[in-house]
């Protein structure tokens, strides 16, 4: 049987979202092995192997917290090597978030083997794993594969459902040599962001998002708490986040993060193209706007042309006597 | 000793034109304006406080393209870059990422250089991973994603925000830097630096000069295949109410009717 290795995201062996995902579409195309780096790395295995992990391979050392990425390419390569020995490895598949991408770039260039980015869906083809990508602010939907080596796949958060599969996961131990070029770049400190209790944006099924019609910092708190009654991730555009309201962090856009949950509820944000590069590939699109002519009503399943201040509000209102 | 900078920049088609693809399934050119990519202009506007705070520095600005990536060139040179190299070849028609970041690392290299500063993503291909793959290609550290930098004394510091935390890097030059659009404000050129841009040398290099064989780059040479390129079919017209009083309700009404509620 095919295997497929599967990089793993997680917190102190609490395993995020995105990766159980990656399994399921891992399980279309092989049998996922899956590699889970730092401290917690063995924790991780009961719950991949509820996902369909056939084995877990762990790898614990200073390294993959005091440097940057490059020693956590030097466990991926050692994985992919010890997969490829041992059987036929047919696509490595990685979470598309900032780091996971460098990740998966610089195996792709090791290992001689093409790199797709930011997948939203994975089927076996006859030519290798075909990957379906959004183009140009997701008005283009692209099917590409991968021509030279083994395919490195990034994938993006939300693009296949969370399914149990249980499989073996069996836990082995990977040995890794660092390279020279391991320690090359020093985390000399970490500042860890202060939690809001909300969803992780990019992984958030539901995204309520404000923009340049929100008017100040002290009022973005109708849009949280839309989000609250919705349990949904909190957004903002550029023209927010450029105005100092909302932090960066949180910009839904081409130079912010790219969402796809089942909801996006926009508010106050006319939809620029480099807005909608980020959010156009949401199952349901609302939008509520004063100016009937704003962009982001093409978009829209159901868009209310109104206040902000009043509509907003009155919806939150309406969703908690809802759910009682 | 001087400090020396290669700033790559990309020629991109303008986000808010209609971009298409061509029959080859490569990005059609022709009909939509092109210009510098809005996020390399974060790292011009680095490279340039950087070149000020040194004793000494020189700025090149780099980029792969068609003839028209000329105009993304003199952009940066008119921002305060002082020259520019275009690698320009027929067979780089159609390239991805890797037969893109062999060409700059190779260029690069023939440069020289102590400090190789790039945007965090194009604002076309947008994947975000050439900085990564240019400081493998190139054995440098990758010092990436930084929305501040600085350069002190042979070592480069920087602070890369992440989802889940702030950390700050340090690395020992040469090495790679990629910014992000909260580094700072991108300048924008002044008269007298529009007309200074004029007479500063652009080279141009082709695959030869590189010794880069034809079938490492282009479509041939992309480790990578587009099979198929649609439109997304245009979303069926939605719902569009006015609020006179009840909108949240009847958006809610809609949100449960769609079980979100």
């Amino acid at each position: 049987m095919a295997e497929v290795l599967v990089y793993v995201d997680h917190v102190d062996g609490a395993v995020r979202k995105p990766t159980l995902e990656l399994l399921t579409l891992a399980r279309r195309i092989g049998e996922p092995v899956a590699l889970a780096l730092g401290a917690g790395a063995e924790a991780t295995a009961a719950v991949l192997a509820e996902h369909g992990a056939v084995k877990v391979l762990t790898a614990d050392a200073p390294e993959f917290s005091d440097y940057l990425v490059v020693p956590k390419v030097d466990a991926l390569q050692a994985a992919y090597d010890a997969v490829s020995a041992a059987g036929s490895l047919v696509a490595v598949l990685v979470p598309s978030s900032a780091e996971g991408k460098e990740i998966a770039a610089r195996l792709a260039v090791r290992i001689g083997s093409g790199i797709i980015t930011d997948a939203i869906d994975i089927e076996a083809g006859d030519k290798g794993p075909v990957a379906t990508q959004a183009a140009f602010a997701a008005s283009f939907t692209t099917k590409s594969v991968v021509s030279k080596g083994t395919p490195v796949i990034t994938v993006k958060p939300n693009s296949a459902p969370v399914e149990a599969a249980p499989a073996a996961g069996t836990v082995e131990a990977l040995a890794v040599t660092f390279g020279a070029l391991a320690t090359g770049t020093k985390i000399t400190s970490r500042t860890p962001r202060e939690s809001t209790g909300r969803p992780e944006l990019t992984e958030a099924a539901i995204v309520v998002s404000g923009g340049r019609g929100v008017n100040g910092a002290e009022n973005f708190h109708i849009i949280e708490a839309l989000a609250d009654s919705l349990g949904a991730a909190v957004g903002a555009s550029r023209a927010a986040v450029d105005a100092g309201w909302y932090p960066h962090s949180n910009q839904v856009g081409q130079t912010g993060k790219s969402v796809s949950p089942q909801l996006y509820i926009a508010s106050g944000i006319s939809g620029a193209i480099q807005h909608r590069a980020g959010m156009q590939t949401s199952k349901t699109i609302v939008a509520i706007n004063k100016d009937a002519e704003a962009p982001i009503f093409d978009l829209v399943d159901y868009g209310v042309v109104g206040d902000l201040f009043a509509v907003v509000p009155q919806l939150t209102d309406e969703i908690k006597a809802r759910k009682g | 000793m001087s400090l020396r900078i290669v700033v790559c920049v990309k020629y991109v088609p303008d986000a808010t034109g209609d971009r298409q693809f061509t029959e080859d399934l490569t990005v059609n050119r022709d009909d939509v304006d092109g210009l510098l990519s809005e996020l390399d202009e974060y790292a011009v506007e680095q490279a340039l406080q950087i070149a000020d705070e040194a004793d000494d520095a020189e700025i090149t600005v780099l980029t792969v393209g068609p003839e028209d990536a000329k105009d993304a060139l003199r952009k940066a040179l008119s921002m305060g870059a002082d020259k520019a190299i275009h690698v320009e070849d027929d067979d780089l028609h159609g390239s991805d990422v890797m037969g893109t970041s062999l060409v700059l690392a190779k260029a690069i290299e023939k440069a020289g250089y102590d400090l190789v500063i790039t945007g965090m993503a194009s604002t076309d291909g947008t994947m975000g991973v050439l900085p990564a793959i240019l400081a493998e290609r190139l054995g440098v550290p990758q010092v990436t994603l930084l929305s501040e930098v600085k350069v002190e004394g042979g070592v480069v510091t920087g602070r890369r925000d992440g989802d889940s935390a702030s950390e700050q890097l340090e690395a020992s030059l040469p090495a790679l830097v990629s910014v992000t659009d909260q580094s700072g404000e991108a300048r924008y050129p002044s008269f007298k630096g529009i007309m200074a841009a004029k007479k500063k040398p652009v080279e141009s290099w082709d695959l030869e000069e590189l010794e880069i064989e034809a079938d490492e780059v282009g479509l041939e040479g992309s480790w990578t295949a587009v099979d198929s390129a649609t439109q997304r079919p245009a979303r069926t017209a939605g719902t569009i109410v006015k609020d006179e009083g009840e909108g949240g309700k009847s958006l809610a009404g809609f949100l449960a009717e769609q079980k979100f509620i």
